[in-house]
């Protein structure tokens, strides 16, 4: 599987899935990831897997939870609107600790919105999406070659922690086609001693469940739950810095956001300014690290997104307003062209 | 000699059940079901939101709680998972029948190989006895304190009747158990929802007209005559679909 392929993200999604062992997709029609559950129906059915689509975006969740429930590798995709509809149900995840994968394919909002790019989910990815105390891994493709890979990786961290992960791409992710490299499919997914599959009379029941009537024994499970998003705070941030060695201002960025300031950064060096990028591939856990460490070097960061300012808050938080953050964003579907990245980044030097 | 048995499919946990309630009578007619096919095993149940919610302690299978309304969307996903278990969703009248109606009609509509237990006693239990979608008319409760008024508050739904409108459901039966007869009605119809599952025939439904004592403000006696004077007036007993009685009358 080492030859290059040429696919839309959305295809990409979808195949990495299949290569990452999941069988089992539930769906809903939702633009713009509607590709994802194409692919799926296509494929599904040629491979013994399960393709469904949902009466309703709530029903498809459950229905990964139910998947998710008897250990094997389950996945819904939607958009914005959608994901609104299926936090009950991720939320039922987390407490039940199941892994599963939720892609939202981002469109513009609040409310109907539109269906252009956005990444205004970012609050209700990254501060746990349902209601309760809780997180999803989240993250966060700049390449068609990521949607894959960071598929196959939510996977696998998925189940590492027993919780719920989410590829949060904006709607040009989904739509753009690059080459990509497919990921080497993995053969068997490991069977869970917790999973409910029958008890054949060899063991005493599982269960799935999220109810704890009695506070101290619902305070523990959050506790150890926190525990565990502790270790995964520490371990399994992921970034990517590009000409940071000598930089003074800092760009944080994700998403094709990324790649127009990548762009625009490339600009500002010809024209002698000293500018470099962070840019954030976990958004939780968020990438605290390179960020406090490049606070104590450059002079400001911006923060480039297609929303009004909500990664502009995490920055500020981890790098504890020790520096300005100025914001550049464009919303309801508008992008920011690499000019007016580049006219922000010239107002911090 | 030991003469009546608890079912191997019940754990010793104690029921949490007021008394009266005939959660109880039904947990033992689904457990018997299990017990007499031999599946146990292989069984799969799926709890809902309501005053069952913790039956996921009792039965000794294999258990999921689900999301309120959800539990046919977990036990589609658990089915499409697992095609060779027993997979059952055990559910009361607000799950089922209000805030996952959506969700009952569609698995019915795709025939989904499943068995489904439809507790219906015209009343939300665990929260304290609001009205259910399938309250009756002029029905007292605490959401409806002047009764149930068809003008503002709509009438009861008819759970067999209206999935008896889809193409897809392999059997759907109202039953009660309000007297002994009516018990081993019920218990026959049940474990046919089992067998069908086992059979691969498709989707099952049992609906069973159920007494809430506690919540109708009735002793245990008057809610099982209320059943038969009130309930089964509006919620006739009887087989809505059978697909197995079809194929004999056409052969």
């Amino acid at each position: 599987m080492s030859e290059k392929v040429l696919m839309k993200g959305n295809e990409a999604i979808a195949e990495a899935a299949i290569l990452a062992g999941c069988r089992h997709y539930f769906g809903y029609p939702i633009t713009p990831q509607t590709e994802v559950a194409a692919y799926m129906s296509k494929k599904m059915p040629k491979i013994g897997g399960t393709f469904l689509q949902a009466e309703s975006e709530i029903a498809a969740i459950n229905m990964v939870y139910g998947v998710a429930s008897t250990g094997k590798r389950a996945m819904t995709s939607s958009s914005s609107p959608g994901i609104s509809l299926k936090t009950e149900g991720i939320s039922y995840l987390a407490g039940a600790d199941l892994p599963a994968l939720i892609v939202n394919v981002q469109r513009g909002g609040p409310g109907l919105g539109g269906i252009q790019p956005s990444q205004s989910d970012y609050f209700l990815a990254t501060r746990g999406p349902g209601h309760g105390d809780f997180h999803v891994l989240v993250f966060a493709p700049s390449s068609v070659q990521e949607m894959a890979d960071l598929t196959s990786k939510a996977f696998e961290l998925a189940e590492k922690y027993r919780m719920p992960a989410m590829l949060l791409a904006d709607g040009t992710m989904g739509q753009m086609m690059e080459p990509v490299v497919l990921p080497e499919p993995i053969e068997k997914v490991e069977e869970k001693p917790w999973a409910v599959t029958g008890t054949k009379g060899e063991r005493e029941h599982n269960i799935i469940n999220s109810l704890y009537l009695k506070p101290a024994e619902l305070e523990q499970t959050n506790l150890d739950r926190f525990a565990r998003y502790k270790i995964i705070e520490e371990t399994e941030c992921m970034w990517e810095e590009f000409m940071m060695e000598d930089a003074e201002v800092c760009v944080v960025s994700t998403g094709i956001t990324a790649r127009v300031s990548r762009n625009a950064i490339v600009e500002a060096r010809k024209q002698g300014i000293k500018v470099g990028m962070i840019r954030p591939i976990t958004l939780w856990p968020f990438p605290k690290k390179p960020l406090i460490e490049a606070a104590d070097k450059v002079k400001s960061f911006i923060a480039v997104e297609l929303n009004m300012g909500q990664m502009k808050e995490d920055i500020e938080l981890a790098i504890r307003c020790k520096k300005p953050v100025a914001l550049c964003s464009r919303v309801g579907g508008m992008i920011p062209s690499p000019d007016e990245v580049l006219e922000a980044i010239k107002k911090e030097v | 000699m030991v003469v009546f048995e608890k079912p191997k499919a019940l754990t010793d946990a104690v029921l949490h059940y007021c008394p009266g309630c005939t959660h109880g009578i039904v947990h033992r007619l689904v457990a018997e079901a299990i017990d007499e096919l031999g599946i146990e095993g292989k069984t799969i149940g799926v709890a809902p939101v309501g005053c069952s919610v913790m039956a996921y302690d009792y039965f000794a299978c294999d258990m999921i709680e689900a999301s309120h309304g959800r539990a046919p969307a977990v036990a589609t996903g658990v089915k499409r998972a697992l095609p060779d278990n027993i997979v059952f969703a055990y559910q009361g009248d607000g799950d089922l029948a209000s805030i996952g109606l959506c969700e009952t009609v569609s698995t019915a509509a795709r025939g989904e190989n499943v068995t489904i237990i439809f507790i219906n006693n015209a009343i939300y239990g665990m929260t304290g006895g609001q009205m259910a979608p399938t309250s009756l008319i002029g029905q007292v409760t605490q959401t409806s304190p002047y009764g149930r008024d068809p003008k503002t508050q709509g009438y009861p739904i008819n759970i067999c009747e209206l999935l008896a409108t889809l193409d897809a459901p392999y059997y759907l039966e109202r039953v009660t158990v309000n007297n002994v007869q009516h018990v081993r009605q019920a218990k026959k119809a049940i474990k046919k929802a089992f067998q069908n599952q086992v059979e691969g025939k498709g989707y099952s439904l049992i609906e069973v007209v159920s007494a809430c004592p506690t919540n109708w403000g009735m002793t245990p006696q008057k809610a099982l005559d209320w059943i038969e004077t009130d309930m089964l007036p509006r919620y006739p007993l009887g087989v809505y679909r059978d697909k197995d009685a079809e194929a004999k009358k056409e052969d």
